[in-house]
């Protein structure tokens, strides 16, 4: 977000800010206004969210069965160990201590990997079973041969991770469900891309010494855009996993 | 910081690269005025060819052809032109000017944000390749999705979005933080207050566009289901969602509209504003009521009845502070030393108009008679009294109050004031018969009407070609000024805002030195 | 002098739209007593709004002339602002703003609540027709090449329950000044009571696309009498005694078949005309050919998009399902084509 990236290693602030402190203020105030567009484009589908699990409580029930909460939990925890390590890292370069601001910046990418490598086990097992988005899902429900196993009324078998592998009779428009998950968790994982993105270009930047304690606005900016990716997960575990 | 004699912004640096890579703000100011003009043209074409066709209807275009006019006539005017016009094009011009500053707080932002608007019109133009696209600028649910041609649409007016937000973003930040020493809130300019309150507008509200096009895209593409009712979706929240944006964003097309009719007004009187605390709240409180009103577009959608009721009582709040613009505007000529330059005539062409578009707003916002007039050609005839006769009166005035500032040339008064002229009868010509047309009962998009329509759409249709020609002698006195007009002062209105006190025009620094304010903007008698 | 020339325009347009604005026709005829309710409540609006107006518009141009520049060192009072004023401006417009609003919504409440012993119809919207269908299984259909009226009893509140087959259409009628979107998927509802004879405009008012503008209707208003024998007439209650070619004409006009084809000539609308169609070979877009037979034309029925005839590629035809059409009614259709040589 910030406008000032200069190649040599001591940071000059732009001809129209007064300091370099009038800069920092101006870009991270900067920062926290592109927040707010950020916040309110998830609030629209928040509000979508609200809007048909008021409409049709019972696909969203049914549907959050085919979510595995586990892997949503693990999810929760490494975006918040990210989270907590890139703030220490923005610490580090301010105390001056680079290899350590770097080691943190490093464990944050591995966090942010983690995180998307569970995403795609979710994905791939979801298209799998035929649950794709909208128009195109196909899940077909098995019946005849599991509910005599179980006892329970709507019929659902557990697998080994407590999730619903199968379900006889699904409410009418289940697709609409998946349709709020793939593109509520689609959005979501696009900006834990972009945040990765920015952290690797912060990282690149601190092992060319451009940042120290007078200067590191970019570092700023994308632990804030970080931490917003962090707190909109928190929304979506609970919304998505824990209905 | 000191700059060459002779030098200034526009001669600085030459070369086409020199523009297309400039952080200049007056510069991206320059390139915004010409892509806005440009796409103002396009625009002005396809509605000159609508009411060709409804001179005659049946006689130039099939159904399909006129109605694919009428969308790019909507998507160009609204997302291309009037939500660029003033924040982008002019507020990128004069903001920085009027606050004593050298720049926007992030100049990168900004050149990034000319460039989104450029991919974003390219983008929306290559559907012109593809078929057309006739959804309406409206995009409404589930015509939109069995249609052709939307999600291209669709993708570029996000990308389109992602101007006006960052836009919007770099005028806060501006306004926060680059003041000139001295300058504390109540001493900014009006157009500084009207310009802050579109940005909050262009941040808060822009987003929830996106996400909205983002899902009508998904849902063109993967049928995701959420506003399709045949999936079990709800056809009526596009319409809640898009309005919660489209709602505010009219409110970014007219605030900055109303910040240029504020300086001009003083400037050509040459008095100080009446009731400037007044006029700069209700910049502010417009801005925070008008997130709340978006459901008068919907009373008969299907929406509750209380639903309907709420938005109306809401939409009658937004109507006072409204109206205490207008009232402190007339105020503001009393006793004053009124002098008739062409800007001057706009910004009175835009009371008289937009007084007119202010009241039928009143006359739509009441439930009942807004059952009848809803999607009539009293709702067109309505927002375009707003819209052009209220925002594009504006910006040309503003064209032609900031011209000698942004080129250091002078242009001649004389045609500038015939295409007044011709603009403001034209548009009464074109606009008004369409209230008494939508009022007797002929509905909007329409390409060919009942017969007793026909004498009414016949004297729009000769109003349009007026307008043109008012709009064709402005471009020419633009070019002629340009080309060969005489060199202008400083400070040739007697202004007394900080951009008279630069050069004409100003150097790239805008200031040879940082000024400092001690006093308001218009103390003009004391 | 150019100046004066200027206000003098700015004066003559403004004479020119005020007075139009009074000009005799500035509403539709009144169907019934709410519409005069509605016109009385615009009429204040109009009278309130033209008053305004004249203040403010009027005030500005007495002041533009009276304070005209005289020299450029004009000295101009400092009139910051002035509570009292103010105040004033803010509230008067905010007591009529409240007016006007109660007053819209008790109309708008009177015209939303539905009476309980209203006379039901059922409308639905499609691209691009109007269908009404009564309880007594009589059914009226009013496709864009005709506008077949459709029959309600004066002085009996009717209430209309409204869906759409495909996207957003909105049923207004200007002369009871009452409108409503039909919306796929969902009911709405509407209801008035005609007190004339006569017969009145029915427009749709959301756009549907292509047709938007044709998709037209007329409401018929007569006596009871009248309506009583209309529908004891009415041929869609007779559809046992028709030939199957003529239910076919029935159905082609009820399902909006007739909204985009031509069926007694060989003219192009939207799609291609019929007349003389069956048993005639067909060219496609794709160049293949094909004769068009009963199972040609069924198949053109329920999948539209299987084949384009040459010069109407990408024409989006409406896909029918079973369900709109069954298997016998297409039968119907294809005689009533046979019959059209």
């Amino acid at each position: 977000m910030s406008d000032s990236s200069s190649p040599s290693n001591k940071h000059h602030h732009a001809h129209h800010f007064d300091s370099a402190e009038h800069e920092f203020d101006a870009s991270k105030f900067g920062i926290w206004v592109f927040l707010c567009t950020e916040i309110l484009m998830f609030g629209g589908l928040f509000v979508g969210y609200i809007f048909y699990s008021g409409k049709y409580p019972e696909i969203f029930e049914a549907g959050s069965q085919f979510l595995d909460w586990k892997l949503g939990a693990i999810n929760t925890a490494v975006l918040l160990l990210s989270s907590f390590t890139i703030a220490i890292s923005i610490r580090n370069i301010q105390m001056k201590q680079k290899k350590a601001a770097m080691r943190n910046m490093i464990i944050t990418l591995v966090c942010g990997l983690v995180f998307m490598g569970i995403k795609y086990k979710e994905y791939t097992h979801k298209f799998h079973q035929g649950i794709y988005p909208g128009k195109y899902f196909n899940y077909q429900p098995h019946g005849a041969e599991h509910s005599s196993k179980d006892a329970n009324s709507h019929g659902e078998s557990k697998g080994e991770h407590g999730k619903v592998e199968h379900m006889d009779s699904l409410p009418e428009n289940i697709a609409l469900y998946f349709s709020f998950y793939f593109v509520m968790t689609g959005i979501h994982g696009t900006h834990v891309i972009i945040g990765m993105g920015l952290i690797l270009w912060c990282l690149i930047r601190t092992r060319n010494d451009e940042f120290g304690p007078e200067y590191y606005t970019p570092l700023e900016g994308a632990a804030l855009f970080w931490h917003l990716v962090d707190l909109v997960w928190i929304y979506l575990f609970p919304l998505l996993y824990l209905i | 910081m000191s700059s060459t004699p002779g030098k200034n912004y526009l001669n600085e640096k030459s070369g086409l690269w020199s523009w297309l890579t400039t952080l200049d703000h007056k510069r991206i100011g320059i390139m915004y005025m010409i892509s806005v003009l440009s796409f103002f043209f396009i625009g002005g074409v396809f509605a000159m060819l609508m009411r060709l066709e409804l001179f005659a209807p049946g006689a130039l275009f099939e159904g399909n052809t006129y109605n694919q006019m009428m969308t790019y006539h909507g998507t160009i005017m609204t997302f291309m032109v009037i939500i660029p016009g003033v924040p982008a094009f002019i507020g990128n011009f004069v903001l920085p000017l009027l606050l004593g500053a050298k720049d926007v707080a992030f100049p990168r932002v900004n050149l990034m944000s000319w460039y989104c608007l450029m991919v974003g019109a390219a983008i929306s133009f290559l559907t012109l390749f593809f078929g057309g696209v006739d959804t309406g600028w409206t995009f409404y649910t589930p015509y939109s999705i069995q249609t052709n041609g939307t999600v291209l649409m669709v993708l570029g007016a996000f990308v389109m979005g992602f101007s006006s937000i960052l836009t919007g973003l770099n005028f806060i930040v501006t306004v926060h933080k680059l003041r000139a020493p001295g300058m504390d809130f109540f001493k900014m300019p009006l157009m500084v207050w009207a310009l802050y309150s579109t940005a909050i507008i262009q941040v808060l509200a822009t987003p929830v566009l996106a996400i909205t096009l983002l899902l009508l895209a998904s849902e063109k593409l993967l049928g995701v289901g959420v506003f399709d009712p045949a999936l079990g979706g709800d056809p009526v929240l596009f319409q809640h969602f898009f309005w919660f944006y489209s709602h505010p964003a009219v409110y970014i097309m007219i605030l900055p509209a109303m910040g240029i009719i504020s300086e001009l007004l003083t400037t050509f009187s040459k008095k100080t504003i009446f009731g400037y605390r007044a006029i700069a709240f209700s910049s502010v409180g417009i801005a925070a009521v008008s997130f709340f009103v978006w459901g008068h577009h919907m009373f008969v959608s299907g929406q509750s009845e209380l639903a309907g009721v709420i938005f109306s009582f809401i939409t009658m709040l937004v109507g006072v502070p409204t109206a205490i613009k207008t009232f402190n505007w007339v105020a503001t000529l009393y006793k004053g030393s009124i002098e008739f330059r062409s800007p001057m005539l706009y910004a009175l062409g835009f009371i008289f108009l937009f007084t007119i578009g202010g009241v039928t707003g009143i006359i739509l916002a009441t439930l009942a008679t807004d059952v009848h007039f809803h999607d009539t050609y009293f709702v067109v005839a309505h927002f375009h009294y707003v819209m052009v006769g209220g925002t594009l009166m504006a910006i040309t005035g503003g064209i032609f109050y900031w011209f000698p500032k942004m080129f250091g040339k002078m242009y001649s008064e004389f045609w500038a004031q015939m295409s007044f002229l011709f603009v403001f009868s034209g548009f009464n010509i074109t606009f008004f018969p369409q209230f008494i047309l939508g009022a007797t009962g002929m509905p909007r998009r329409y390409h060919q009407y009942l017969p007793e329509f026909t004498s009414l759409n016949q004297i729009s249709s000769i109003g349009s070609w007026t307008i043109g020609i008012g709009f064709l002698i402005a471009l020419g006195v633009i070019i002629h000024g340009l080309l060969k007009g005489e060199k202008a002062p400083k400070n040739p209105w007697g202004g007394l805002t900080l951009e008279w006190t630069a050069d004409s025009p100003p150097i790239h620094e805008n200031f040879e030195t940082t000024p400092v304010v001690t006093a308001g903007p218009y103390e003009y008698g004391r | 002098m150019r100046n004066l020339l200027a206000m003098y325009s700015v004066l003559l347009t403004g004479l020119f739209t005020t007075s139009s604005a009074w000009a005799e026709r500035i509403m539709p005829a009144q169907g019934n007593a709410y519409a005069s309710e509605v016109d009385s409540l615009y009429i204040f609006l109009l009278v309130a709004s033209l008053i305004s107006f004249i203040l403010v518009i009027g005030g500005m141009m007495y002041f533009v002339l009276k304070y005209k520049r005289k020299s450029a060192n004009d000295e101009t009072p400092y009139i910051s602002h002035d509570h009292k004023l103010e105040f004033l401006w803010s509230f008067i417009p905010f007591l009529i703003f409240m007016f006007v609003f109660a007053w819209g919504w008790k109309l708008f409440r009177e015209a939303r609540t539905m009476p309980k012993n209203a006379f039901e119809i059922h409308v639905t919207g499609q691209k691009w027709a109007w269908n009404f269908d009564y309880k007594s299984g009589v059914s009226v259909t009013s496709s864009s090449s005709e506008e077949a009226a459709f029959v309600i009893p004066v002085n009996k509140p009717i209430k209309l329950i409204m869906t759409s087959k495909d996207v957003l259409h909105s049923f207004f009628i200007p002369a009871f000044r009452i409108k409503q979107d039909v919306i796929p998927g969902r009911y709405t509802a509407l209801w008035f009571e005609a007190e004339k004879e006569g017969e009145f405009q029915i427009f749709c008012t959301e756009y549907c696309g292509d047709l938007h503008s044709q998709m037209l209707a007329k409401v018929r208003v007569v006596s009871m009498e009248e309506f009583e024998n209309w529908m004891q007439t009415h041929p869609s209650r007779a559809l046992g005694q028709m030939t199957l070619a003529e239910r076919g004409k029935y159905l082609t006009n009820k399902s909006a078949c007739t909204a985009c084809h031509n069926f007694e000539s060989s003219e192009k609308k939207i799609g291609p005309g019929l007349k003389g169609l069956f048993g005639k070979e067909r060219q496609f877009e794709d160049g293949s050919k094909a004769i068009a037979n009963a199972d040609y034309i069924m198949e053109s029925i329920y999948e539209p998009q299987k084949k384009y005839v040459k010069g109407f590629g990408g024409v989006m035809m409406n896909k029918y399902l079973p369900k709109d059409l069954s298997a016998e009614q297409v039968s119907w259709i294809i005689e009533y084509i046979k019959s059209n040589k």
